[in-house]
């Protein structure tokens, strides 16, 4: 067991933000950074080129690597483990990870950041690693010269369509409205790509193949016609859930299922305990806010770690005063 | 570090292998296959004697990759008498992986 005075669960923009700050004001925090998962979600990506202080912009996994290096720099510990149960206990906190290592912490930072999103079709997970995938950066490179699909209307599904158009003979993008969530920045670069095609006002409502991917089929939302899609290829980017399955019965969850925060602070419901990054934001979700938050939520944790100690100190000096004094006269 | 086999040597290394042989299909520009590759390289060597454990770049050895339909990294395959005994797709934890194998480990 190692008493520590805070452990941070996560180590995206948010979880090592918090630990650069927290290390700074010599919390000495402990970061548990998954075993498989650690850097988040920017490990999985190309070029990030909206982080600010990179002009000619930044490698995902580069820019994770950095932010590591910095947090320990300054004496954060990253533990490369994943937490099996966390117990929130006000004062001790009690985290225990899948390799077995115990910890009590006085302050916990949540910054578990979200879990991709699935169509929930029959065939998604047989399929899964055999033409369908989450991760254009890993597989793209299987499918050269074939027909690739993308599901999804946002940012990372138009930054993955255009990512594909490298190997893929064609990319089709797939989304169910007819307005695309991207950036404008993203829509331009995605409109002058001549490999790339649109299926607005679509969505796939059934994913074919026995041992691999052959096709689907995409009924158009406005007409309800259906028509086959033969790609061999498919790329699922429609969003991600916010993970608290670690606490969710701890702590006050909002109604679409994201963690609840006090007002623009990152205290939750249990004394102690602050989140930050993807897993308390349903509507900006960039690295920068995710960093941003993790900066409030280790301030939050340092104020709190301060008032502890010295409501601490302040019992112990009367306890120490109450000893020398003589003895109450019963009355 | 658990051996490198390559589209010549797949064959040779863990087809005809006595043992059952877990190979890593894997990528340089793969983040999540960084991740988990010192974990199967932690597997290989706390079961020497029952696993032989080797690795394919994919970039480099797409024969073989293809061959076993490979799409998405990291997969890891067990190989048994030169047949697929098992296939995990993506990176886990540890305690994931070792449960996933726990049939030849």
């Amino acid at each position: 067991m190692t008493d520590t005075q805070l452990v941070i669960i996560g180590s995206g923009p948010a979880g090592y933000t918090a630990a650069v700050y927290a290390a700074r004001a010599n919390l000495s925090p402990v970061v548990i950074a998954g075993s498989v998962t650690a850097g988040g979600e920017l490990m999985n990506t190309t070029d990030v080129e909206n982080y600010p202080g990179f002009p000619a912009g930044v490698q995902g996994p580069e820019l994770m690597e950095s932010m590591r290096e910095q947090a320990e720099k300054f004496g954060a510990e990253v533990i490369y483990d994943d937490v099996a149960t966390l117990k929130l206990e006000p004062g001790a906190h009690q985290i225990e990870t899948a390799l077995g290592a115990r910890y009590t912490a006085q302050a916990v930072i949540l910054a578990t950041g979200s879990a991709y999103r699935e169509l929930n079709l029959p065939n998604e997970k047989k399929l899964s690693g055999h033409g369908v995938s989450w991760c254009a950066t890993c597989d793209g490179f299987f499918f050269r010269n074939q027909h690739i699909a993308v599901v999804g209307g946002g940012d990372s599904a138009l930054e993955e369509a255009t990512f594909l158009t490298r190997f893929a003979s064609k990319v089709t993008l797939i989304h169910r409205r007819q307005e695309l969530r991207a950036s404008q920045a993203m829509q331009d670069r995605a409109a002058a790509d001549e490999k790339l095609e649109y299926l607005l006002d679509s969505e796939v409502t059934e994913i074919h193949g026995e041992d691999s991917l052959t096709g689907l089929t995409v009924r158009n939302t406005v007409s309800g016609e259906t028509a086959e899609l033969p790609v061999t290829g498919l790329f699922v980017a429609i969003g991600s859930d916010p993970r608290t399955s670690l606490f969710a019965d701890q702590l006050s969850l909002r109604s679409d299922g994201y963690l609840n925060v006090e007002g623009r602070t990152s205290k939750t419901a249990v004394e102690g305990v602050f989140a930050a990054g993807d897993v308390i934001d349903s509507v900006y979700r960039q690295a920068i806010t995710a960093a941003g938050s993790g900066c409030s939520a280790a301030l939050d944790a340092e104020h709190y770690l301060a008032d502890l100690d010295a409501v601490t100190k302040q019992a112990e000096a009367v306890a120490a005063e109450a000893s020398q004094a003589p003895a109450p006269i019963a009355s | 570090m658990s051996t490198e086999v390559t589209d010549a040597t797949f064959e040779e290394t863990v087809l005809k292998s006595d043992k059952p042989v877990l190979v890593d299909f894997w990528a340089p520009w793969c983040g999540p296959c960084r991740m988990v590759s010192p974990i199967v390289d932690q597997i290989a060597e706390e079961n020497t004697e029952k696993l032989k454990v080797v690795k394919v770049n994919t970039d480099e050895n797409l024969e073989t990759a293809s061959k076993y339909g490979i799409t998405s990294i990291p997969a890891l395959y067990v190989f048994k008498d030169g047949e697929v005994a098992k296939s995990i797709i993506g990176a886990r934890p540890k305690p994931a992986l070792e449960d996933e194998l726990s049939d030849f480990i």
